[in-house]
């Protein structure tokens, strides 16, 4: 899932002081996994956001919507009754709904309310942790499912670097060394052999390097 | 025991303090409360385990919140008693209430009735 974090209320609030009409949009995808713009999370913003503007003697309509997704036409859809009588939408997705649903009603500003951060997975309740870039050649099946990209800081290909220290990494010593994690599992899988085989350079033109990437599938168009 | 406490009190009955959400807290500031305190049972003693461990956190959240918007977060709190101790009860509505006359009404009460005026 794509993994986001609120923006802090002040910055929210900074961000919206001339406005008189606003729609909260949530996304009931992956910010809702992570806890940071789903039903509930637009539910709280809008109540805070609406006592806010009334202590400072601003009466301020604020509606909420919560899309399926953001990500997708159909879903977007469904605002274009609404949209044109507020002054701004705020939007709780990812970063690619946010610029979605700009790209679709060209007249309405959007803001977005949270940061977008990572792809990542739920550790454990409220602990998100990064486990892939989108680099567009997946290589987990040499590094026993461990993504040397997404865990190793220095991203290397063939590693450990020598900044591993007893399982961690240099620059911080509760991360653990995404290498020594690849070593671990394969050992487990009965696989140390494949360590020794070195990994070629990696092309990155397939990742962001080579610019905004796009996939087109004749056939399911 | 037939106690008195302050009558100025609506209690909401639930049946574990896990079920309060952010969002009750912050709705019932937004309908113009003065204050809410959560009420929930001694900690480790919480029959669904960790009930009233949440809604502590939930009124930490409540609070910076409050805080953020100039509300003030004094004004929610979290206590801890027992069901026996009807006599804890009466205190912690006394002093909650002692607290709130002293930071005075709700701000967004007191914006509300000017505009409306």
């Amino acid at each position: 899932m794509i993994v986001a974090k609120q923006k802090p209320l002040e910055e929210i609030i900074e961000g919206l002081k001339n406005v008189g009409k606003i729609l909260v949009a949530g996304c009931n995808e992956c910010v809702t996994v992570c806890e940071s713009g789903g039903k509930k999370e637009v539910a709280v913003l809008a109540s805070a956001l609406r006592m806010a503007f009334m202590n400072q003697g601003k009466e301020i309509k604020i509606d909420e919507i919560t899309l399926e997704r953001q990500c997708d036409h159909e879903y977007l859809e469904e605002l274009r009754k609404h949209i044109d009588q507020y002054d701004v939408v705020l939007s709780l997705a990812c970063g690619v709904g946010v610029q979605f649903l700009a790209e679709k009603y060209m007249r309405t500003p959007v803001l977005p309310g949270v940061d977008t951060c990572f792809m990542g997975v739920t550790e454990q309740r409220g602990v998100w942790t990064e486990r892939c870039q989108g680099c567009g050649q997946c290589i987990l099946a040499r590094t026993g499912g461990i993504c040397p990209v997404s865990r190793c800081a220095k991203r290397i290909f063939n590693g450990p670097c020598g900044g591993s220290t007893r399982g961690k990494c240099e620059i911080d010593k509760d991360l653990d060394c995404g290498w020594q994690l690849i070593i671990n599992r394969l050992k487990e899988l009965g696989r140390l052999d494949d360590y020794e085989v070195l990994i070629p350079v990696k092309d990155w033109s397939k990742e962001r390097a080579g610019g905004p990437r796009k996939i087109v599938r004749e056939d399911v168009r | 025991m037939r106690l008195q406490y302050p009558s100025s009190i609506r209690i909401i009955c639930l049946p574990c303090t896990g079920k309060v959400d952010l969002i009750h807290i912050l709705r019932s500031f937004e309908k113009g409360a003065d204050g809410v305190y959560v009420v929930g049972c001694m900690e480790g003693s919480c029959q669904f385990t960790s009930g009233n461990l949440r809604a502590r956190k939930r009124v930490e959240q409540a609070r910076l919140i409050l805080n953020t918007i100039g509300i003030g977060g004094d004004r929610v709190q979290m206590f801890n008693l027992a069901s026996s101790e009807a006599p804890r009860f009466v205190e912690v509505a006394e002093e909650m209430t002692r607290k709130i006359l002293a930071l005075g009404p709700n701000p967004i009460k007191t914006v509300r009735k000017k505009m409306a005026a």
